[in-house]
């Protein structure tokens, strides 16, 4: 495999998807850092991805991975002025890194839409679900009110919710949760958005609406052509919705390619670790879940090197140089035991067992 | 186990809330967080209660510690009857029932060392010199793997892990016989949530501890609980072996339940999933008859109007269900 697939260098890094068409949004180079009384904190470092027509993207990460800061990054929701973010983020061919604040507007909601975790933060509690959704399209698409009214309680419908007509007429608190999260998707998809940003959409629910919703965004892609980016921290959301999946950690990409692959050989550490901690469903009990020692670093804390060499069984003496993206396959990892082909877990751990000194 | 005495009993209980306000519209309610609930918690075990939010799983977890006042049935901890103790004759009993909490953010004073935080039950029950309380918090710290240099540090210095790791030195510092774990490890990093869960463990047998462990994914409570309990709308439907409850379900519910777990499996795929339709109604007006039957999707005409109790089936497994599930589909519902 050709060493310049590294993440920093520009330009080798993004490839379409199997499967998918073309691509609709392509970052590269994203770097976003704060100024701070502490100094300069570095939240996400040269992230390139891309997300292709139709499909759907899982960023998986622990809190302070970056994985949120991404998605703000691409909406152009980092507003702080102490904000600092270079790099490209080509969405249909223009970068939105460079559009003015008005042309940006006019993209947000009805380009790229998003949902957040807790739907009762995202909403206005002073006005009705349904004002809330007409206002989106009356923003975006000259309707009368009352074209507007109509087309937001079938959308209500659309989202598998009871009597939409009557549920237009609520406030945000007198909906539960689920029904929120739907009322939220409703929003976010009022204006046909090409890509919607789903931000921990299902986390705060219960496992049985978590399956309603996540086949509602399944459904999006069949029913209304989106591609979606799906920001989670849940290996089983993963597993059960995405073509692809990044796995992101401490600002870096670890690791990504198509899920079917990611999932069964995966070819980072970090990766591996958070599969085996997750305790299976069926099969044997473990007496001990194997876990990964240590907490994710904070921004200001990240260690030198690979990010991830203190937490790692696996570090040895080149850790401490940061690697860049060694690509297999479909699969790429930032990790040196992935430079020449998939990583040989139980033997790299036999290699760890039996010591170095021959 | 049956022929032992369980350890921690609730037999019949029965906990109202009132909601809402004589002056605000809809007046005052009354929501029905569990209905003739009993549960035994045996020695040494570990029980499971799982369900989705509101089930009242967390009500249960609190009324067995006493700390809501039950309605209706009796609760025995150790043969003794404790459902009308007086708060003065309960506190000696404190020191063996525990409790740990979800959010290890909120549960520990932020402007109190994290000594202190641990020292308070030991200097609260019983007499130990300060040189005797020292040496038990390092013992402690010990135990749930911290440096006991961070003893004289301030909660808001530790990540989420070391945070609920001081949630449980202090629930363990009196050597308590039995621990409440509330959603230990819902608000960790899934790379931290296994060290919790391994640490629970080791613990347990270490310590002899019985636990009453409240989660609602369901692979960390197979991971953790020998019996599992499985709640809806205030009722326990399903009770037995975890792996019986979890593999060869008897309630449509339970079954519904787990197919609903997302699980990381390379060739996953939402479609193969039987979804359950619709939220769990309210538990100020919940349904007549069985409460699922607004879910369930084999409900009957007598679901309707009859309540099913809790009865055994075999390998004491019970289920409270008109039809229960055959062992040939589990995955029916």
């Amino acid at each position: 495999m050709p060493a310049d697939m590294a993440v920093p260098s520009s330009g080798a890094a993004a490839t379409p998807s199997p499967g998918t068409g073309d691509t609709l949004l392509d970052v590269r180079d994203l770097c976003v850092s704060f100024r701070s009384e502490r100094g300069i904190i570095r939240i996400l470092e040269n992230a390139s991805f891309t997300v292709g027509q139709r499909e759907i993207l899982s960023i998986v990460g622990e809190s302070g991975s970056g994985k949120s800061m991404t998605s703000l990054a691409v909406m152009r929701l980092i507003t702080d002025p102490n904000a600092i973010i270079t790099g490209t983020i080509t969405y249909k061919g223009r970068d939105l890194l460079k559009l003015d604040p008005r042309e940006m507007r006019d993209l947000r909601g009805r380009e790229i839409a998003m949902i957040f975790q807790d739907p009762m933060t995202a909403m206005t509690p002073v006005y009705t679900i349904g004002w809330q959704i007409e206002e989106q399209l009356r923003a975006h698409q000259k309707l009368s009110s009352k074209a507007a009214r109509a087309r937001s309680v079938e959308l209500l419908g659309e989202m598998g919710i009871p009597a939409p007509a009557r549920v237009a007429t609520r406030y945000p608190h007198q909906l539960s949760g689920g029904m929120r999260q739907r009322a939220m998707i409703a929003m976010a998809l009022s204006c046909n958005p090409s890509l919607l940003i789903a931000d921990e959409p299902t986390t705060a629910l219960d496992v049985t609406v978590q399956a309603q919703i996540l086949e509602l965004i399944q459904r999006l892609r069949q029913d209304f052509g989106s591609s979606v980016i799906l920001i989670t921290h849940d290996m089983g959301v993963v597993g059960t919705i995405s073509d692809r999946v990044m796995v992101m950690y401490a600002g870096i990409i670890a690791e990504r390619g198509p899920k079917p692959l990611v999932l069964a050989q995966p070819s980072h550490p970090y990766t591996l670790g958070l599969l085996n901690s997750i305790p299976p469903m069926h099969g044997e009990r473990p007496v001990r879940l194997p876990s990964i020692p240590g907490s994710p670093p904070s921004p200001m804390g990240r260690p030198a090197g690979c990010p991830f060499q203190p937490r790692c069984d696996f570090r040895y003496e080149r850790c401490g140089t940061r690697p860049p993206l060694f690509r297999n396959g479909a699969q790429e990892a930032s990790c040196y035991l992935a430079e020449r082909g998939l990583p040989d877990w139980p033997h790299e751990r036999a290699i760890r067992a039996k010591g170095t000194a021959a | 186990m049956s022929g032992q005495q369980p350890m921690l009993q609730a037999d019949g209980v029965t906990k109202t809330f009132q909601v809402g306000s004589r002056f605000r519209p809809g007046g005052i309610q009354h929501v029905q967080a569990l209905t003739n609930v009993s549960l035994e918690v045996y020695a040494g075990e570990t029980v499971g209660l799982v369900g989705e939010s509101g089930c009242g799983k967390s009500t249960l977890g609190r009324t067995l510690l006493r700390l809501y006042d039950v309605n209706d049935g009796r609760i025995l901890f150790k043969g003794r009857d404790i459902t009308r103790l007086a708060q003065r004759a309960l506190r000696p009993l404190r020191a063996d029932m525990q409790m740990v909490f979800q959010d290890p953010y909120s549960s520990l004073n932020p402007r109190r060392r994290v000594g202190d935080l641990i020292a308070d039950p030991l200097r609260v029950h019983g007499r130990r010199s300060e040189k005797e309380v020292q040496g038990r918090l390092h013992e402690l710290m010990e135990l749930v793997n911290l440096s006991p240099e961070f003893l004289t540090r301030f909660p808001h210095e530790f990540s989420g892990g070391q945070r609920q790791r001081i949630g449980i030195a202090r629930a363990i510092a009196l050597a308590p016989s039995l621990i409440v774990a509330d959603e230990p490890v819902s608000a960790l990093d899934v790379s931290v949530q296994a060290q919790i869960v391994n640490l629970f463990m080791d613990l347990q047998q270490k310590l002899g501890l019985t636990y009453v462990f409240i989660a609602h994914d369901l692979s960390v409570v197979r991971q953790i609980a020998s019996r599992t309990a499985v709640m809806y709308l205030g009722s326990i439907v399903e009770l037995g072996e975890t792996d019986r409850v979890l593999h060869r379900p008897a309630h449509p519910y339970t079954a519904a339940l787990i197919s609903a777990v997302p699980e990381p499996d390379p060739q996953g795929n939402i479609r193969t999933r039987t979804i359950l339709r619709g939220e769990p109604p309210s538990p100020t007006n919940p349904p007549p008859g069985c409460r699922f039957h607004t879910r369930c999707p084999i409900a009957q005409d007598r679901c309707r109007v009859e309540v099913p109790q809790l009865r055994p089936l075999e390998d004491q497994h019970s289920v409270a269900c008109h039809f229960p599930l055959e062992e040939e589909a589990p995955g029916r519902a």
